[in-house]
C-alpha cells in the first residue's frame, strides 16, 4: 500500500521534471535578460576603464609639455580642471539606469576632450616638445585611448540596445513580467552627429 | 427582415478588424525595426583569404608566400595570430573603425586570449595601422606599434616599396611578440576558457540538477518494483529522458587550426589597441 502511494507521489516529480528539462533544453530565453544586463555591465565597466586610462596619463602629458610659454599655460589649467571634474564627479550606484547622472558623466568627459584637443592642437606649434621621445609615445598612447574610448562607448552603446529590446519586446517581456520586474532600461550615451554620420568618400584625396 | 442593422453591425466589425489589424502592423513594424535596424553603419569588409589577404595586389606570389612563412612561424611558437590585409579603399572610414570591425568580423586571435594582430595597409588613402588584439595590449602597446609605423613601415612605403615595408613591420612586430621568451610560453599555455559565459555554468547546474531528479526517480522506482507489491502495476522502464544539444554548450571548438590553406580565425576580441600612420 505505501509503495502505491510512492509511485504516485513520483509521478508528478517525474512531470515536473520532464518540464523542467524542455524549459531548460529549448532556448527559450529565460537567461536572456540577465545575460544581456551582464554583458551591458561589462561594456559600461570597459567605458570607465577606458576613461580612467585617459585620467591617468594626464599628468605625464601635463608634465612633458611644461616647457610651454607663458600665453599657452592657460590651456594646461584647462586640462587639469578638467581632469579634477571628471575624478570628483559622483558616480551613483544606479548610473546606469539614471539617464541624468549618465549625462552628467558623459559632460564631464567631453569636456576634458575638448580641453585635450586643444591642448594638442597647441602642441603643434612647439617643435621641440612636439618632436620629443617622450611626447611621441605619451601621443600615441593618449591617440590609442581615445581610440579605444570610442570604441568601448559603441559596444556600451550597442549592449545598452539589445537589452532594451530584449526587456521591451516580446518575449522577453513576459520574462521580464514573471522573474525579472526589477529590469529597467538602461540609460545611454547620445551619440554626437559626427559619430553618427555615415562618412563621405573623399575621391578628391591622391 | 432585419437586413439594414445586421449590414450596419458587419460593416462597423469590419473596420474594428481592420483598425486591429493595422495596429498589429504596426507593431510588427516597431518590433522588425528594432530587430534589424543596425545601431552603426558598417563598411564591407574584404573576405578572409588566409594570413595575408592582398585585395589591393600589392605583393608578388613571392612576397605573399614569404610574408606566410613568416606568419605561421609565429603562430607555431606563440600561438598569437598576425594577419595581413591590404585593402583597395577605406570606404571613408577612419582606419581605426574599419580595422577593429575587421579585426572582430574575422575573430583573429585564439578566443579567450585575444592574441590576434593585424596589420591594415590602405594605399590609396595612404593609412596603415597595426590593430592590437586585447590581451596583447601589454605587449604589443600603442607607443611599440606607433615606433614600428613610424621607423620601420612608412620610410619604405614612401618611398613605393610596400611588400619591404610590410615586411620589415611583421619582422618588428614580430620581434616585440616573441621578445620575452618566459612571457611567450606562459601566453602560449594561457587558458582558452577565460571567458566563460555564465549563463553556460547555469545550463549546466540545470540540466545536472534534472539528471539527479531522474536517476532519483529512477531509483525509487526500482524499489518499488524490487519491493514486490502484489497489484503495483510495474509503468514500462521509468523516465529516461536525453536533454540534447541546447546549442549554448559544447560549441567553443572554432578555427585557430591551420591546417593547409583553409586558415581562419580563432575567435579573438579587439579593444582598439594600436596605432596608425600615414604618409
Amino acid at each position: 500500500m505505501i509503495a502505491v502511494t510512492r509511485t504516485f507521489i513520483a509521478r508528478p516529480i517525474a512531470f515536473l521534471a520532464i518540464i523542467m528539462a524542455g524549459l531548460s533544453v529549448a532556448g527559450c530565453g529565460i537567461n536572456a535578460i540577465p545575460t544581456e544586463e551582464q554583458q551591458a555591465k561589462a561594456a559600461w565597466s570597459e567605458v570607465q576603464s577606458q576613461y580612467k586610462r585617459r585620467s591617468d596619463l594626464i599628468p605625464n602629458l601635463v608634465s612633458s609639455v611644461k616647457g610651454f610659454a607663458d600665453q599657452e599655460k592657460s590651456v594646461l589649467t584647462e586640462v587639469t580642471k578638467a581632469r579634477e571634474q571628471t575624478t570628483n564627479i559622483q558616480l551613483p550606484p544606479d548610473i546606469l539606469t539614471n539617464p541624468e547622472a549618465m549625462k552628467k558623466f558623459q559632460d564631464a568627459q567631453a569636456t576634458l576632450s575638448g580641453a585635450l584637443g586643444r591642448l594638442m592642437a597647441v602642441v603643434e606649434r612647439y617643435p621641440d616638445i612636439k618632436s620629443g621621445q617622450n611626447f611621441l609615445a605619451l601621443q600615441s598612447e593618449l591617440a590609442g585611448t581615445e581610440n579605444r574610448i570610442a570604441i568601448a562607448r559603441r559596444d556600451y552603446i550597442e549592449a545598452v540596445r539589445r537589452y532594451n529590446t530584449e526587456i521591451s519586446t516580446f518575449p522577453g517581456r513576459l520574462w521580464k513580467m514573471a522573474l525579472y520586474p526589477q529590469a529597467k532600461e538602461m540609460a545611454t550615451f547620445e551619440v554626437s552627429p559626427e559619430e553618427q554620420k555615415v562618412p563621405k568618400v573623399d575621391f578628391s584625396k591622391p | 427582415m432585419a437586413g439594414a442593422p445586421n449590414a450596419a453591425r458587419s460593416f462597423t466589425l469590419h473596420n474594428e478588424h481592420r483598425a486591429l489589424a493595422r495596429a498589429m502592423l504596426l507593431l510588427l513594424f516597431v518590433v522588425l525595426l528594432a530587430f534589424f535596424a543596425p545601431a552603426f553603419a558598417e563598411p564591407v569588409y574584404p573576405q578572409l583569404s588566409g594570413r595575408v589577404t592582398d585585395e589591393a595586389g600589392l605583393l608578388t606570389p613571392q612576397d605573399k608566400a614569404e610574408i606566410e612563412k613568416a606568419l605561421a612561424d609565429l603562430e607555431q611558437t606563440s600561438t598569437d595570430q598576425l594577419a595581413v590585409v591590404t585593402v583597395k579603399s577605406l570606404q571613408g572610414y577612419p582606419i581605426e573603425d574599419f580595422g577593429v570591425g575587421l579585426g572582430r568580423k574575422w575573430g583573429i586571435g585564439q578566443k579567450g586570449k585575444d592574441n590576434g594582430v593585424l596589420l591594415i595597409v590602405a594605399p590609396n588613402d595612404r593609412k596603415v595601422r597595426i590593430e592590437v588584439g586585447r590581451r596583447l595590449e601589454p605587449f604589443m602597446t600603442d607607443t611599440m606599434s606607433s615606433l614600428i609605423i613610424q621607423n620601420a613601415i612608412l620610410p619604405k612605403f614612401r618611398r613605393g616599396d610596400f611588400a619591404g615595408g610590410i615586411k620589415d613591420g611583421i619582422r618588428d612586430i614580430k620581434s616585440v611578440l616573441l621578445g620575452d621568451a618566459e612571457e611567450v610560453k606562459r601566453r602560449a599555455a594561457g587558458g582558452r576558457t577565460t571567458q566563460d559565459d555564465p549563463s553556460d555554468m547555469m545550463n549546466l547546474f540545470i540540466f545536472l540538477l534534472i539528471f539527479a531528479f531522474i536517476v532519483w526517480i529512477n531509483y525509487r522506482q526500482s524499489q518499488v518494483v524490487q519491493s514486490g507489491v502484489p497489484g503495483s502495476r510495474r509503468r514500462g522502464g521509468g523516465v529516461v529522458i536525453i536533454p540534447g544539444g541546447s546549442g549554448s554548450w559544447g560549441g567553443g571548438w572554432s578555427g585557430g587550426g591551420d591546417s593547409g590553406g583553409g586558415w581562419s580565425g580563432g575567435g579573438g576580441d579587439f579593444g582598439g589597441g594600436g596605432a596608425s600612420g600615414s604618409w
